[in-house]
């Protein structure tokens, strides 16, 4: 494995006396996807509220090299980290356009963020909405918005929450075959889902969370065969696990 | 964070001592003991803003108004109608209970930022409408008030106004200290918690906020009242808006968490304004109110640096044991469980749209007496609104809520608790600086009836003692007796979330609501949680709760109901609803 | 009262509530970026008026200090603030912005102040003294307090609103000032007769609209502080700082508050403490707007400017509590269709 881009160590976060995530440690190697799966609940948007110093968190976290772990937000932001929150965050009376500009905020000064045009071109849905109103937005046009929005930051390290949340199956397919693209572009890419299947399905690797740890751990494939990330879903009961989540491959 | 809200007895037993011998000590000048009349008469001002501020969350800059419709009121009603003084008294705290009330309905509904700005605009026009009324003697003001007479003795100033006030201080003090921690305190005190909670438990929290502002403005009242007698002159000046800022400024400074933060304050404060008006005009060489800068420098750097205030910093923090009532004479009757089987929730079509989103869509389910139904669904699918919707938390687009056959579709939560309907919170919302057993006996609200008045005279200790014993045996139920008297905040968050469930047994429900009951809680206290929820559905309640930890569910749950997509997508048995198809899709998303 | 006087006192309000509707502006815009009320904003206007007439009088206006001080505890706090990712560029861009700028102001004001350089150096030089206070303000004591609730950082504001008051009084004493009008021509308009001056305040409160508008909708750090408003989380995902949003909104509000002040300062007599309830009338008509809509809050400043002065002229000496009390209805409205119960997080 190369040298990784991303790499937490030991990461516990906090809510008053209650540790959402306890001691978990994951890298990011440039140009791979990689997954966290787990049930709701489980701790993965605590997780990269963390990575992104929304949240406070014990451990160290490394970009690059470079300590993360005193910086706020922005200045994460700055470095080429980028997260699509789980609630997307959109600004919600302010137009498409001016959703995706703002984007680019970083670039404000030195120019060199993403292409109005391009990104038109990669989501044509957003081109012909971009004079409406984010908040008027279906659910998935909204999903589409906030991967654009954050593209125009041109992200080295991009973090996903969720992005099948209340979406239906086709839709998903689409936002997953637009993750798979991006990785092959070369951006680095943290993937937080509970649709396991699907993330599988794209990712390179892949970590299981559960009540705030890592349970499992290893490659995609691996994963996909592993009946133990189907009980962290539905449960055990004693029942054996469905054949169909097992055999996906 | 746990606040006690009255010193140790025996700080304030010494205190008490240096107060009284104070006027008696050789050698005491005579401007220390005005000095101490004057922090007297703001201390009782601010003990209103500690409940109002620092206990209710509400802030009022216009406190100076309510000190002076009284201050101008007994003026009037003594120098003009010939009243003594003790029998203007109840006119002037009356007046100004009635302006608060009138206030405090207007704006309270509101988000919290509209009364205090509210308070500065009025406080502003009291000041103008004083200074501009022929009446009450324009900016001059009115004079040749009359001394309170003490058993025929006229107070006049000195030692003895000082007494006198710090006599009514210690009055208040008591008062506020008592209604504190009566039934109409502990709901007060329970907007810490947040309104929705308190809602949740039948709490009236918009009249509960109206009691704590005109609590406060009586008190403010009292303050003018003994002003205007002691100074037997009065002004405009000291009922300005600057005066009511000086007030919230000692609460803030002092630490309005508690009543021995606020006598610090005001102390502190009127000292230092003193010492800052001999100093400051030298080190500026002119005249002038240049302590405002000091003042409204303090001001920032109190919130920045230590926003409890001082006294948190002087006293060590802990708190103070809840009251001692002795066995109760008459403990509160059980009530009877549902007969099992009975249709306890039926919840028919519900449906929510935001805008153009449909968040829940058509559900429809049932609980009976004797089992638990448990609400699962992946993420987003609407459980947590459909929960809200059953719970009269957010309103229902369209459907029908019946709670053992009443129609309750519509009807704000605390409606909904009187009906036996229970609940607990996602985000466990207790009071974190109250007891376990004071938060539990929150949850009786509705069994008790004692008001304000009843709670501050110490008229309510039967009914106190009845609410505790109901409080004690529900923390006995559910197995925290050892935690009794720790601050609820202090507890692992498992725990929290059983004190939860005992205030929600409290209110004597048939039927429980629990949202995520098992979210965050270890694996043994997961277990507890489970057997507790066991022996209760053995007891005759209905629970329905809405969970993620399938594990648990799947152990504990009579039926499941399964939502995706807010709509309803099964309904059975766990074994069942597990072996799904639909199910398992929507939890892993699609095969291949 | 017959129709030309209605007409004058019409005339009157328009011009008054023209400042009312640019205070209001000014208020609703820091409230949304920050969640700050900022009852300072009040001294914003009396110190542009105040130094407005001390470098009339040949003088150096005591806000000069005054902004080199806050500008060095603006330094020490941005310092403090940034400790963890200061480089040496960005600590010499903290010293420009909050030591050097200052330190040109106040050496720009004490070569000409004495020089009398006519009235529109003067109204720059003002603007130019009071416009860099409200970023300083907000530094030094609001964003340590970025995480405070809506009512500690009202408490905080009116702290602020003390010291600066009392700091009015030593610089600039207990008497009040007046300047001369922009304009000494007036124009005969059917019975009325309109003075240059109320053109210059109506016009420069338009362009100062038609300015703000085209920040908000055309420029990217216009956008930047809308989308704080709507969306903090969001903005900062962006790489938009709270603190940067902030910073900004504090000087439009201080430029707005100033300029407020040199237009109002040849009108009335102003005084260390008149700016206060004229930020007030400015808050009647944010709150008749809800804090939130800007069109709102200025058609309301326009209706308090003609209450004020229709008050004014029937019940002089409770013009103030009538103003006040227009506020009522308003709550009382929105009292009534308010949600019963929420939490505020």
């Amino acid at each position: 494995m190369t040298v990784p881009m991303l790499e937490a160590h030991a990461v516990s976060v906090a809510y008053g006396k209650v540790e959402a995530v306890r001691g978990v440690s994951l890298s990011v190697a440039p140009g791979r996807l990689v997954t966290v799966l787990g049930a709701n609940g489980a701790g993965k948007t605590t997780l990269l509220n963390a990575l992104m110093g929304v949240l406070p968190a014990k451990g160290t976290l490394r970009f690059e090299g470079r300590d993360l772990t005193r910086l706020p937000v922005e200045a994460r932001v700055a470095l080429g980290l980028s997260l699509i929150p789980e609630r997307r965050e959109l600004f919600s009376t302010m137009t498409v356009e001016d959703n995706l500009k703002l984007g680019a905020f970083r670039f404000r000064t030195t120019g060199g963020g993403g292409d109005l045009g391009e990104i038109y071109r990669l989501f044509p849905r957003l081109a012909e909405r971009r004079r409406q109103q984010a908040g008027t937005l279906s659910g998935g046009e909204r999903q589409m918005l906030a991967m654009a929005r954050a593209l125009m930051g041109r992200p080295r390290l991009l973090m996903l929450d969720e992005p099948s949340l209340g979406l239906a199956p086709l839709i998903v397919a689409e936002v997953m075959r637009t993750v798979a693209r991006l990785r092959d572009e070369g951006v680095a890419i943290l993937l937080v889902e509970q649709n396991a299947r699907a993330a599988l399905r794209i990712a390179d690797h892949g970590y299981v969370l559960d009540g705030g740890r890592v349970v499992l751990e290893g490659d995609s494939r691996t994963l996909q065969a592993d009946a133990r990330v189907a009980e962290t879903y539905l449960g055990s009961l004693g029942a054996e696990t469905p054949d169909r989540a097992a055999a996906t491959g | 964070m746990p606040t006690r809200l009255a010193p140790t007895p025996l700080l304030t037993g010494l205190f008490a001592l240096l107060v009284v011998a104070l006027p008696f000590l050789p050698g005491v000048p005579p401007f220390w003991l005005t000095l101490m009349t004057y922090a007297g008469l703001s201390a009782i001002v601010v003990t209103g803003l500690v409940v109002l501020t620092g206990v209710a969350g509400i802030t009022s800059f216009g406190q100076a108004m309510f000190v002076g419709i009284s201050a101008y009121a007994t003026a009037l009603l003594t120098t003009q109608g010939g009243l003594s003084p003790w029998l203007s008294l109840p006119v002037a705290l009356l007046l100004s209970a009635v302006a608060a009330w009138v206030i405090g309905a207007i704006t309270l509904r509101l988000s919290g930022h509209y009364l205090p700005l509210g308070t500065i605009a009025w406080n502003i026009s009291f000041f103008y409408v004083l200074g501009n009324t022929d009446v009450l003697g324009r900016y001059d003001g009115l004079t040749g008030l009359p001394p309170i007479s003490l058993l025929g003795h006229p107070v006049l100033g000195g030692g003895e106004a000082m007494l006198l006030t710090w006599g009514f201080l210690a009055l208040s003090l008591w008062l506020t200290h008592r209604l504190l921690r009566s039934r109409t305190g502990r709901a007060i005190r329970a907007l810490k918690g947040g309104v929705v909670a308190a809602e949740s438990f039948g709490v009236d929290t918009a009249r509960v906020k109206i009691v704590a502002f005109v609590y406060a403005a009586m008190l403010a009242a009292l303050s003018g009242w003994l002003y205007a007698h002691i100074q037997r002159a009065i002004n405009p000046t000291p009922f300005g808006i600057n005066a009511g800022i000086e007030y919230l400024l000692m609460a803030v400074i002092g630490g309005a968490g508690s009543i021995g933060g606020g006598v610090f304050g005001a102390v502190l404060v009127t000292v230092l304004k003193d010492q800052l008006q001999n100093v400051l005009p030298l080190v500026f060489g002119a005249q002038g109110n240049f302590e405002a800068i000091v003042f409204g420098v303090l001001l920032v750097v109190m919130l920045q640096r230590a926003p409890d205030g001082l006294w948190p910093l002087i006293v060590r923090r802990s708190v103070a044991a809840p009251p001692d009532r002795g066995p109760a004479r008459e403990p509160l009757a059980p009530r009877p469980a549902a007969a099992p089987g009975t249709a306890l929730l039926e919840a028919a079509n519900l449906r929510k749209t935001f805008g153009g989103l449909v968040a829940v869509n058509d559900i429809g389910f049932a609980v009976r007496a004797g089992e638990v139904v448990a609400l699962i669904g992946p993420n987003g699918a609407g459980k947590s609104t459909t929960f809200n919707l059953v719970t009269g938390v957010a309103r229902l687009t369209a459907g029908a809520v019946r709670l053992r056959g009443t129609d309750v579709t519509g009807l704000p939560a605390r409606r909904i608790a009187r009906l036996g309907c229970a609940r607990t919170f996602q985000h466990v919302k207790l009071v974190a600086g109250m007891s376990v057993i004071e938060n539990v006996a929150l949850g009786a609200h509705l069994r008790g009836g004692a008001g304000p008045v009843r709670g501050a005279l110490g008229l309510d200790a039967a009914e106190e003692a009845a609410l505790f014993a109901e409080a004690d045996r529900q923390v006995a139920r559910v197995g925290l007796t050892a935690c009794r008297d720790l601050p609820a905040g202090s507890l692992a968050l498992g725990q929290q979330r059983i004190v939860e469930i005992a205030r929600a047994l409290c209110l004597g429900p048939q039927l429980l609501l629990l949202d995520e009951p098992a979210a965050g809680l270890r694996h043994q206290e997961k277990q507890a949680l489970g057997d507790l929820l066991r022996r209760l559905r053995q007891e005759g309640l209905g629970i329905l709760l809405v969970e993620h930890d399938m594990d648990f569910v799947m152990g504990l749950a009579d039926r499941l109901v399964v939502m995706n997509f807010g709509a309803k997508l099964c309904e059975g048995a766990p074994a069942a609803v597990r072996r799904d198809p639909a199910v398992v899709e929507a939890y892993l998303g699609s095969p291949a | 009262m017959d129709a030309t006087i209605l007409l004058l006192l019409l005339q009157d309000g328009v011009v008054n509530g023209a400042i009312y509707a640019l205070i209001a502006l000014s208020l609703v815009l820091v409230f949304t970026v920050t969640r700050v009320i900022l009852i300072p904003q009040g001294e914003f206007v009396a110190y542009g008026a105040l130094t407005l007439a001390s470098l009339e009088a040949g003088t150096l206006p005591g806000t000069v200090p005054l902004l080199l001080g806050l500008g060095g505890l603006a330094f020490l706090a941005d310092c403090a603030e940034g400790r963890h990712t200061l480089d040496g560029r960005g600590l010499l861009r903290l010293a420009l912005r909050d030591l050097a700028l200052p330190a040109l102001v106040a050496a720009a004001a004490w070569i000409l102040a004495p020089t009398k350089p006519g009235l529109a150096v003067e109204i720059l030089l003002t603007l130019a003294i009071v416009t860099p206070m409200g970023g300083f303000l907000h530094a030094v004591a609001f964003r340590p307090l970025a995480h405070a609730s809506v009512l500690v950082l009202l408490i905080a504001s009116v702290g602020v609103h003390l010291a600066l008051t009392g700091l009015g009084l030593v610089f600039f004493g207990a008497e009040g000032s007046r300047t001369p009008p922009l304009s000494e021509a007036s124009f005969p308009a059917g019975p009325l007769l309109v003075s240059g001056q109320s053109l210059w305040m109506i016009g420069l409160t338009l362009a100062i609209i038609v300015a703000l508008w085209l920040f908000f909708s055309r420029t990217l750090l216009g956008k930047a502080l809308i989308a704080t408003a709507v969306n903090r989380l969001g903005a900062r995902l962006m790489g938009i700082a709270p603190s940067l949003a902030g910073r900004l909104s504090f000087s439009v509000a201080a430029f707005i508050g100033a300029l407020s002040g040199v237009l109002i300062a040849p009108l009335t007599t102003v005084y260390y403490d008149t700016g206060f309830l004229i930020g007030l009338k400015g808050f009647v008509a944010a709150i008749i707007g809800g804090l939130a809509s800007y069109p709102a809050a200025a058609a309301a400043a326009i209706l308090v400017g003609i209450i004020e002065s229709v008050a004014s002229f029937e019940a002089s000496a409770f013009k103030e509590v009538i103003v006040f009390m227009a506020i009522i209805p308003v709550l009382l409205w929105r009292s009534l269709r308010s949600a019963p119960v929420e939490d505020e997080e």
